[in-house]
């Protein structure tokens, strides 16, 4: 652990799951899905057949990178790298993508598209995860990945509501983004203003 | 005699003007180039394939046709670009609209300095057997 952390990791997620097991202020992932559709079905707004295909697929390339993210996190917490503090931390961000990738698979379905499904198996460099920092690392680089794909996304979507989506979901992954930084040692946390 | 040394002058101007185009990045400017490819870390690698197709081996290669990627859309495949610096910066700036149906639904990269770094960089690390190792895995 860096000796320059203000607060211990394991304090940090103790807060962090008493901040969420408190906090109201949460769509679900249903929630999340009745927003998809709305603007591409409201009276007056008739977006293109090929409109409509065009976000479908920009919702099932998120898709696919959600379902790599769950095996990614599986890989970590079974790889008995991850200290008792960490590993319920993973398995926490875990089920977050498990939220998203059922609200894109819904969405995508609503849209009268097919969701893409998980391969069947994934290439992970698990012959470079020797310690725990490895496997936060290699986390860490799928969610800052993840944010800037989000981030690309977002402008790109006829529909408006699935911008909304796409921005809760980017908030939600910048957020292990930072944690992940945080336990890391790596400073500043969050390193600037704006992502990219 | 002031008028040749002024020529020449002017003609070393225009030759180190031109070394300097054609000259390699540097250490910083690549290492930009690869913090710009970490934007596309979701989806893609450089070695493997994952919800994009892998890198290695980019330069030369006809979109579409990555060892062992299955899940391109079909308006890539009917492209007939070849990956080269010049395709790749125009695609990389809006791959929506370079190719119409394309599934890497992501605006770009809109500064065209990042996409340079970005692609001097993946010309350094996608050298099948140089710099990186090529899999036909799907």
């Amino acid at each position: 652990m860096s000796p320059n952390l203000v607060i211990a990791p394991s304090r940090l997620f103790v807060a962090r799951r008493r901040a969420l097991s408190l906090s109201g202020a949460v769509l679900s992932a249903g929630a999340v899905a009745l927003l998809g559709g709305r603007d591409a079905m409201a009276a007056g707004k008739k977006a293109t057949a090929a409109e409509l295909e065009g976000d479908v697929r920009i919702l099932n390339s998120a898709l696919g990178a959600e379902l790599e993210a769950i095996a990614a996190y599986q890989v970590g917490a079974e790889s008995g790298l991850l200290s008792a503090g960490v590993l319920p931390v993973a398995v926490q961000f875990q089920g977050h993508h498990k939220e998203h990738a059922d609200a894109l698979a819904a969405t995508v379905k609503k849209l009268g598209g097919t969701p893409v499904a998980a391969k069947s198996k994934y290439a992970f460099p698990t012959d470079k995860l020797k310690n725990q920092n490895d496997v936060l690392r290699f986390a860490a680089g799928l969610e800052k990945g993840a944010i800037s794909a989000y981030l690309g996304a977002v402008p790109l979507f006829t529909d408006r509501a699935l911008s909304q989506v796409a921005a809760s979901i980017l908030g939600d992954e910048a957020m292990h983004w930072a944690v992940l930084r945080q336990v890391l040692g790596e400073s500043p946390a969050v390193p600037s203003a704006f992502m990219s | 005699m002031r008028r040749r040394a002024g020529e020449a002058a002017v003609v070393l101007a225009a030759l180190v003007a031109s070394a300097q185009a054609f000259a390699a990045p540097d250490a910083a400017a690549l290492q930009r180039g690869e913090q710009v490819y970490a934007r596309c870390a979701a989806c893609h690698s450089i070695e493997g394939n994952r919800t994009g197709p892998q890198h290695c081996g980019l330069f030369g290669r006809r979109a579409g046709t990555a060892p062992g990627f299955a899940m391109y859309s079909q308006a890539l495949r009917d492209t007939r670009i070849v990956w080269d610096a010049r395709t790749l910066d125009h695609f990389v700036q809006d791959p929506m609209k370079a190719v119409p149906g394309t599934a890497m639904g992501y605006a770009g990269v809109k500064d065209s300095k990042e996409r340079s770094e970005l692609i001097a960089w993946l010309q350094e690390a996608t050298q099948p057997g140089k710099t990186c190792r090529l899999s036909s895995r799907p």
